[in-house]
């Protein structure tokens, strides 16, 4: 037991005597809990998760003897959590509409009773490894939970329990323990959410993390596994690309991470996400999706935690075996929460403001991704998609930099778009993304062949565009050949008519892969076309005003990701359109004729 | 309450006192401050250990002497009285009658600093509130229990647009009665603060609006309380009494330059233009307070203002700003010299709630493919005036110069409205379609076919433009 010296905001010094780095402690009347960031003599720095408001100097500081925790257990999915793990449903009963301070609440529910069925390979007297599987529990009709034996736990397997309904207190199987005592398991256990959970090995990503967005999946892909950033200055969508990947990745689990956010956007979330159907399983999306929420008005010290108890819990169900994505919303309130407490223990800045370690707490963070080996032996993945808020829109800020040096991919959200409403507004200049090679040979085998060509034609073909609007600005159209011209009409064709996206046409807001690829292969066959003709000699202005232009723009939301055979017959139009004027200019000589014949099919792969 | 008076001040500067051996004082309390001329001053306790205690004094510390100041702790924190008799008064900024009147004596009393709303109890902000004003209603539509700032710059006409949307702000009829108004002045002139009650006694509002008060020339410590117990009025106003409360914060640039006249008295380490990195959670604890919750019939709807230093939008306050609120209405110079009011530019104005609060159950099906429209219509727009200020308009396609018209128009006639004209929505909706109509059809990919046929006015619009 010890008592308050100092109170600085969330920052408390208190006398206790023993208390390890890291260790949880409760202060005060209120029982406000924090956690020890450094010690000196008999002295230790306390951040407190709650506000400090009313503490004195003399209030009793009582150690609880753990780290930060998570809870693991069933009853995980579609909840809504705060930056510790408190229930914030839970907290409404406890507390009213507003936060009161000192609540403290099981994460889990512990009433309620799970139906669980134990593995049936499992037999009394077998050693039993970290992370073996001790059966299931249906949490829902979407995720059959895995109930393992924690990373910390090994031994002889003494007795399991039949199938049957537990609640999460009652033991469901013993194991002898190294030391010969018997340990109990239930169906949760704790973890320290600042401890990377084990696995056996990391296995390189190899299949592409589809959020059904052209713009990302198409242009700058995402492994499974991978780490990617969101970084734009505000108002430029960063919540909308969060919320539409949370909506339709091809994942089992998503956890989505409001760090330092507007509490309205994780409302939108708890009022839509149910509503809304999982492309892959058919069932709510809420069935597959949680919440940890750290509102930009909750405590600062909290927000610190809510990302790496968001990452815990994804690591959880990674061990299980499945997909999961995390979404972190922002980690630039996370670094910032970080810079207060800096501040406030006079730590030096280096910039910015920033403490020394900013860099280095960054990449520990994202390096908890990857796909990976279990301990079960059987394969997940964790991926890792952070918004980062640049003051000022300037990437060259210390979150942005360093977040660049750690992803892979880098979708960066530009003002410009969005002033024009360009949704979303990823940047093609500035974003990038280094798993392309091993996305392309996914595509290939999947989709078609010519995605890798294809690809990159449009992007040549958005760059050259953008080379040639500097030249118009400063000489404007007529200095450029008709070849060029087409480039920019073309390049429009592809903002317009592939990279545009709307969240809120139910039409077009999920893409499949086959959709995004035929949309994009059908534009290109336009810009292809025109390119051959103007070298025959037609007028560039003929090609300007033909009506298929605005007819190609508005195919995304004509075709939905089930019509992608209706919208392959868009090729004839393009014949019917282009059709008249190779009969006044001929078709060159040796040029093969266009290359889907009328009815039949338009996979590139299939050509000739 | 302890009744012992302390006079232990062993420094006093820039608006703190320094405390030696004051044991046992809890942070955030308010303290009576008495200096040598035993004029008082109100105080806050901002850290505290049993050695040395840091008072911020909302008066400053301007005059005092530490030999001789006396320091009362009341053994509570800031708190404000709560009561329906405080609709139609003005108050400072730790809630003392301004207008001459006696105090309001009430039983309920809260904490200014509030708590955070939980946020699986809010409720998403969805209706629809028509201010009459095209460019917000038309294209940046606010909702209730949204909170959409005011980007502006000195010399702007901010704080006529602001009095034009509490004049012109409408509820469904039978809510029209449970409207109030909650004004926090921050640092603003006599001659602005003369101006809104004027604006508020003739619109008829001055009897359902509660004011508080800080102007220029009063402390600027003080600003640092003030939105917070403006707030948790409103928050009493709209939760307690079912009332739906527009909060207006006039100007937030006054209030984070004092919050940076304290951090750096207390020696914060500072972030960005010597603002403390805790500028966004601190803001953020203000803007917050905006919303709605399940099950209550209130709301808190909050316009701020904020200054750009410089009309610099990347500057850390407006900056930080942007990223807590939803959206922002931009007002320009360029626009403003040209003599258009409100002086709304369009491409960096967003309201991020619009899409949920119109379209056919709140306003009509096609708003929003129109707002979408107008924009991308007016950004190319505006990309092809840049084009004619270097190359000549002469030297444009036929396309192009409609395009130009087309802006000019949508700038004269939809940004441009008198400051008593009062536009209901379907007016508006109705002159972007006429102004849409100077377009080709297919120069229109934002909106779908079926909306060309029912609203375009036909080519022979699109020839008629000139």
């Amino acid at each position: 037991m010890g008592e308050t010296l100092d109170i600085n905001g969330p920052i408390v010094t208190v006398r206790l005597p023993g208390v390890m780095n890291g260790e949880q402690v409760r202060i005060g009347a209120l029982g406000l809990v924090g956690e020890v960031i450094g010690r000196e003599g008999d002295r230790a720095i306390v951040q407190v998760y709650e506000s400090t408001e009313s503490l004195r100097p003399g209030e009793k500081v009582e150690a609880l003897g753990h780290p930060l925790t998570v809870e693991l257990g069933p009853g995980l999915l579609g909840q809504i959590f705060d930056g510790v793990q408190r229930p914030l449903r839970g907290l409404v009963e406890q507390g009213g509409d507003y936060i009161a301070r000192g609540l403290s609440l099981p994460p889990l529910d512990r009433d309620k009773a799970w139906r669980f069925v134990p593995s049936s390979d499992l037999t009394p007297g077998m050693t039993l490894a970290a992370g073996t599987v001790l059966g299931t529990v249906q949490e829902n009709p979407t995720l059959s939970h895995h109930i393992l034996v924690p990373p910390d736990v090994e031994g002889e397997l003494i007795d399991l329990v039949g199938a049957g309904d537990y609640t999460l207190e009652q033991m469901i199987a013993r194991v002898r323990d190294r030391t010969g005592m018997p340990r109990e398991l239930r169906l949760y256990h704790r973890w320290p959410v600042r401890v990377p959970r084990p696995y056996r090995r990391r296995d390189p990503a190899g299949e592409p993390l589809l959020t059904g967005q052209r713009v990302l999946d198409t242009f700058f892909p995402l492994l499974k596994g991978g780490k990617a950033a969101v970084p734009g200055p505000f108002g430029v969508g960063k919540t909308m690309v969060q919320q539409q990947i949370a909506r339709w990745s091809n994942v089992h689990v998503v956890i989505y991470v409001g760090c330092g956010e507007r509490g309205n956007e994780l409302v939108d979330i708890l009022e839509t996400f149910p509503k809304l159907t999982d492309p892959y399983s058919g069932r709510s999306l809420m069935e597959r999706t949680l919440l940890v929420a750290n509102t930009s008005n909750m405590p600062v010290v909290a927000r610190e935690a809510s990302i790496y108890v968001g990452v815990t819990l994804a690591e959880y169900f990674r061990d299980q075996g499945y997909d999961v994505v995390v979404v972190a919303d922002s980690t630039s309130r996370w670094a910032e929460a970080l810079r207060e407490v800096a501040g406030r223990l006079g730590q030096m800045p280096v910039e910015e403001g920033y403490p020394a370690y900013l860099a280095s707490r960054l990449a520990a963070f994202y390096e908890r991704a990857g796909r990976v080996e279990t301990l079960a032996g059987t394969t997940g993945s964790i991926t890792l998609i952070g918004a980062v808020s640049p003051p000022g829109g300037d990437f060259s800020e210390p979150v942005t930099s360093h977040t660049k040096d750690i992803i892979q991919t880098f979708w960066a959200l530009s003002k410009e778009l969005a002033d024009a409403r360009h949704y979303p507004a990823v940047g093609w200049a500035d974003s990038f993304s280094a798993y392309v090679g091993a996305a392309a040979s996914w595509w290939a085998e999947h989709v078609d062949p010519a995605w890798a060509e294809r690809r990159a034609a449009a992007l040549g073909l958005l760059t050259e565009a953008d080379e040639l609007a500097h030249i118009v600005n400063l000489v404007g159209p007529e200095a450029l050949s008709p070849e060029q011209r087409w480039v920019l009409e073309s390049a429009s064709l592809i903002r317009e008519g592939v990279l545009q996206q709307s969240a809120l046409d139910p039409v077009d807001s999920f893409s499949s892969p086959e959709k995004q690829f035929v949309l994009l292969d059908l534009i290109l066959e336009i810009h292809d076309q025109g390119r051959k003709l103007i070298t025959l000699g037609l007028p560039v202005q003929q090609l300007l005003g033909l009506p298929l232009l605005g007819r190609a723009q508005r195919l995304k939301g004509t075709y939905g990701s089930d019509q992608v055979p209706s919208l392959r017959d868009f090729v004839q139009e393009i014949r019917a359109a282009f059709e008249p004027f190779y009969r006044d200019y001929g078709r060159g000589e040796g040029e093969p004729t266009p290359r889907a014949a009328p009815g039949g099919s338009f996979r590139r792969g299939k050509r000739e | 309450m302890r009744e012992k008076e302390y006079r232990s001040v062993s420094a006093a500067r820039g608006g703190l006192l320094f405390m030696r051996g004051v044991p046992g004082v809890a942070l955030g309390d308010r303290v009576q401050v008495r200096d040598q001329r035993n004029r008082r001053r109100d105080g806050q306790v901002i850290r505290t250990s049993h050695e040395v205690v840091l008072i911020q004094v909302f008066e400053g510390t301007e005059g005092l002497d530490p030999e001789r100041t006396w320091v009362r702790f009341l053994d509570r924190p800031f708190e404000v009285m709560l009561s329906p008799a405080l609709l139609g008064r003005i108050f400072n900024g730790i809630g003392q009658p301004r207008d001459g009147r006696p105090p309001v004596i009430a039983a309920l009393q809260r904490n200014v600093s509030g708590a955070p709303v939980n946020p699986a109890v809010r409720a998403y902000p969805r209706e629809f509130i028509q201010t009459g004003i095209s460019t917000i209603d038309g294209l940046n539509s606010l909702v209730r229990g949204q909170k959409l700032p005011i980007f502006s710059g000195s010399g702007l006409p901010h704080n006529r647009l602001i009095a034009q949307i509490v004049r012109q702000a409408k509820l469904p009829a039978e809510e029209q009665s449970r409207f109030a108004v909650v004004f926090a002045a921050l640092g603003i002139s006599h001659d602005d603060a003369r101006f809104f009650r004027e604006s508020f006694e003739t619109s008829g509002v001055l009897q359902n609006v509660v004011m508080f008060i800080n102007l220029a020339d009063d402390p600027p410590i003080e600003r640092l309380i003030l939105p917070r117990t403006a707030l948790t009025v409103a928050e009493y106003l709209a939760f307690d009494l079912d009332h739906h409360v527009l909060v207006v914060l006039s100007d937030m640039t006054h209030y984070a330059e004092a919050l940076r006249e304290v951090a750096t008295a207390k020696g914060d380490v500072p972030a960005r233009k010597g603002y403390p990195g805790y500028l966004y959670s601190d803001l953020a604890e203000i803007y917050e307070r905006a919303g709605r919750i399940k099950g209550r019939r209130g709301s808190i709807t909050m316009v701020p203002v904020v200054s750009m230093p410089s009309d610099d939008i990347t500057h850390p306050i407006p900056d930080l700003t942007g990223y807590i609120t939803e959206g922002q209405i931009v007002l320009s110079r360029e626009l403003h010299n040209q003599g258009i009011y409100p002086p709304v530019t369009i491409p960096p104005s967003l309201s991020r709630l619009m899409k949920d609060g119109i379209g056919k159950d709140y306003t009509r099906e096609d708003h929003p493919r129109v707002a979408s429209q107008l924009y991308a219509s007016y950004a190319r727009a505006l990309d092809v005036r840049n084009l004619a200020s270097i190359i000549g308009a002469e030297e444009l396609t036929e396309h192009d110069r409609r395009s130009l018209a087309f802006a000019e128009a949508f700038e004269q006639r939809f940004v441009n409205q008198g400051e008593e004209e009062d536009r209901a929505i379907l007016e508006t909706l109705s002159l972007a379609w006429e102004l849409l109509s100077r377009l080709p059809p297919e120069a229109l990919s934002r909106v779908t076919e079926a909306d060309l046929a029912r609203f375009h006015r036909g080519p022979s619009a699109v020839d008629e433009a000139p």
